[in-house]
């Protein structure tokens, strides 16, 4: 609590604020050609302000669907959501997250410090606040000096790591990330991991983060929300605190390990009800 | 010497088997007449003297490449480009109605585009009348379009115009639809999750992200924008520009003269493509596109 260097004084802090995240019985059907899907199941979750929850499970069991009806890119065919204690549509016209996808998604015209003013200048901020916050997000991500390259000049950590600047660029409490190093090799991904949490300790957000890597889930998490597929549902919430001093040491410790067994578990055990249920 | 491996050699090459070939043909079209001229004389004609005379033809079928240079250096150069015999008094007059048709056939262009990629209905129903209107054959409404217009007191410039605008915009309207609709569905959520307007959308994604399209579209519209201007030019009973050129050389049977104004065009057709290649490169690599 003592680091708030990116929050402007006036607000309050968020883990004030329990359940950021308050999902009840939520569903969600996808009508396909080839009739309706159950992407999501009678889901139920909160989300306590200050956590870093991950979503794990195989490919089809909703955890990027869940997601996307947070920041109301989908929308729930019944059940109900709220965040910070608004709907997710009200929410998002409050600008009160920032989502960083699978891709870097930056835009190839604009520079680096381009990519990170555009959620400023949508979101009409004056341009002399606006240099400075993309000084300030470029340091955060160890990117300074990276300003006026484009993107295709950086590599792909390095261009992931300039869209979580911009996520983080307009100062949103909560941050929902789709499996944002999944394209990345093992190396580089266990550095941003160490990256993303000592970032995760200094800004206090609350983090959603989507994954399909056990350990990564288990070495960044608070709390790992395991899922399984058809229809997609949460099997089990494991909680899962290692400290906030962790270091990519810690995943060979006991804790760790068991943490990451019992994961294992929960994967398979979900899973085989998904084939009994076949 | 890059552009000279990559530009020079290549392009030379093609020019030079064009011209060879052309002379060719000189001398196969041209030489009839040489033979009937020889014939009725009673005398014969030696091969070399044939083919000499096939490419020193007043009225020839096909003018030796030669020639045509000569005519267009004499109406270029030498004569004064306020005469009325002066190709660049003619190539101005088509220049002046191909840009500004040119001009309004992109605007036109764009519009429609942008109307299409927002409204479904206008999706619908638009998008098959643009599509029909290029399947009227341009020279039976060219001079509809031109009679119609004078009716109405607007003469000179702007009904030539309206040709080259009809045809412009359609490359720019499907290419710009196209080039609007391109971002991503990611590039599209992004905006959506920082909850910014349709115009914040318009400007900062689906109208940087056409750009490459738009500057395709824009060389086929200023190529076509000159073809329209010369058939605007040719029922307004042959006043001034490439088209009167060409129209009053076929009148006159003066083939030099149409290959000339032809050539002419050509160039001037290439020189718009080539400036418009300029500006997109230069834009291109404002917006970061890799070197």
């Amino acid at each position: 609590m003592s680091v708030v260097t990116l929050r402007p004084k006036a607000k309050p802090m968020p883990q004030a604020a329990k359940n950021v995240i308050d999902v009840k019985d939520l569903s969600l059907v996808f009508e396909t050609n080839d009739g309706p899907v159950n992407a999501l199941s009678d889901i139920n979750l909160s989300v306590d302000g200050g956590e870093f929850v991950s979503f794990i499970g195989p490919s089809g069991c909703g955890k990027t669907t869940l997601l996307r009806v947070i920041a109301d890119l989908e929308q729930p065919t019944s059940g109900s959501i709220s965040v910070n204690g608004m709907t997710p549509s009200e929410a998002r016209q409050k600008r009160a997250y920032g989502y960083v996808f699978q891709a870097a998604a930056l835009y190839p015209w604009r520079t680096i410090a381009g990519n990170i003013s555009l959620p400023l200048e949508v979101m009409g901020i004056p341009k002399a606040e606006r240099k400075d916050r993309i000084a300030r997000n470029l340091e955060l991500v160890n990117l300074s000096g990276f300003e006026k390259k484009f993107p295709w000049q950086l590599s792909g950590g390095m261009q992931q790591r300039a869209s979580i600047a911009r996520a983080l660029s307009f100062d949103p409490h909560l941050l929902l990330m789709d499996e944002p190093f999944g394209a990345l090799d093992e190396i580089v991904r266990d550095h941003l991991n160490e990256e993303l949490l000592k970032l995760w300790a200094k800004t206090q957000k609350t983090v959603v983060f989507v994954t399909h890597s056990i350990p990564e889930a288990v070495f960044l998490s608070t709390k790992i929300v395991v899922m399984s597929p058809r229809p997609g549902r949460i099997h089990e919430v494991i909680d899962c605190n290692l400290g906030s001093e962790r270091t990519l040491d810690i995943r060979e410790s006991p804790e760790f390990l068991e943490i990451a067994h019992r994961v294992r578990e929960g994967l398979r055990h979900g899973h085989s009800y998904d084939q009994a249920h076949l | 010497m890059n552009f000279v491996r990559n530009s020079v050699i290549p392009v030379g090459t093609v020019l030079i088997g064009i011209l060879a070939l052309w002379y060719v043909f000189t001398v196969i079209l041209n030489a009839p007449f040489e033979r009937d001229q020889a014939a009725r004389a009673n005398t014969t004609i030696s091969t070399s003297q044939l083919i000499a005379n096939t490419m020193a033809q007043e009225r020839p079928v096909l003018p030796a490449p030669h020639q045509v240079a000569a005519e267009i250096r004499k109406t270029v150069f030498d004569i004064s480009p306020t005469s009325k015999r002066s190709l660049v008094y003619h190539g101005w007059v088509t220049l002046s109605s191909t840009l500004l048709g040119f001009g309004l056939g992109t605007l036109l262009g764009i519009l429609l585009a942008i109307a299409i990629v927002h409204s479904r209905t206008l999706d619908k129903s638009l998008m098959p009348w643009i599509i029909t209107s290029q399947t009227v054959p341009i020279l039976a409404i060219a001079p509809m379009i031109i009679v119609v217009l004078n009716a109405v007191n607007i003469t000179g410039l702007l009904p030539k115009a309206m040709i080259s605008t009809y045809l412009s915009f359609f490359p720019v309207a499907v290419g710009m639809v196209k080039g609007l609709r391109s971002p991503e569905i990611m590039y599209l959520d992004l905006m959506r999750t920082y909850n910014a307007s349709k115009a914040q959308v318009f400007w900062k994604l689906r109208w940087p992200a056409s750009m490459p399209y738009l500057f395709t579209s824009m060389k086929i519209a200023v190529a076509i924008s000159l073809v329209g201007a010369i058939v605007g030019e040719l029922p307004t009973g042959a006043v001034a520009g490439i088209g009167a050129r060409l129209l009053a050389g076929s009148y006159y049977g003066q083939t030099v003269q149409i290959w000339a104004a032809l050539i002419v065009a050509a160039l001037m057709a290439a020189v718009l493509v080539s400036l418009i290649g300029l500006i997109a490169t230069f834009v291109n690599r404002r917006m970061g596109a890799r070197a």
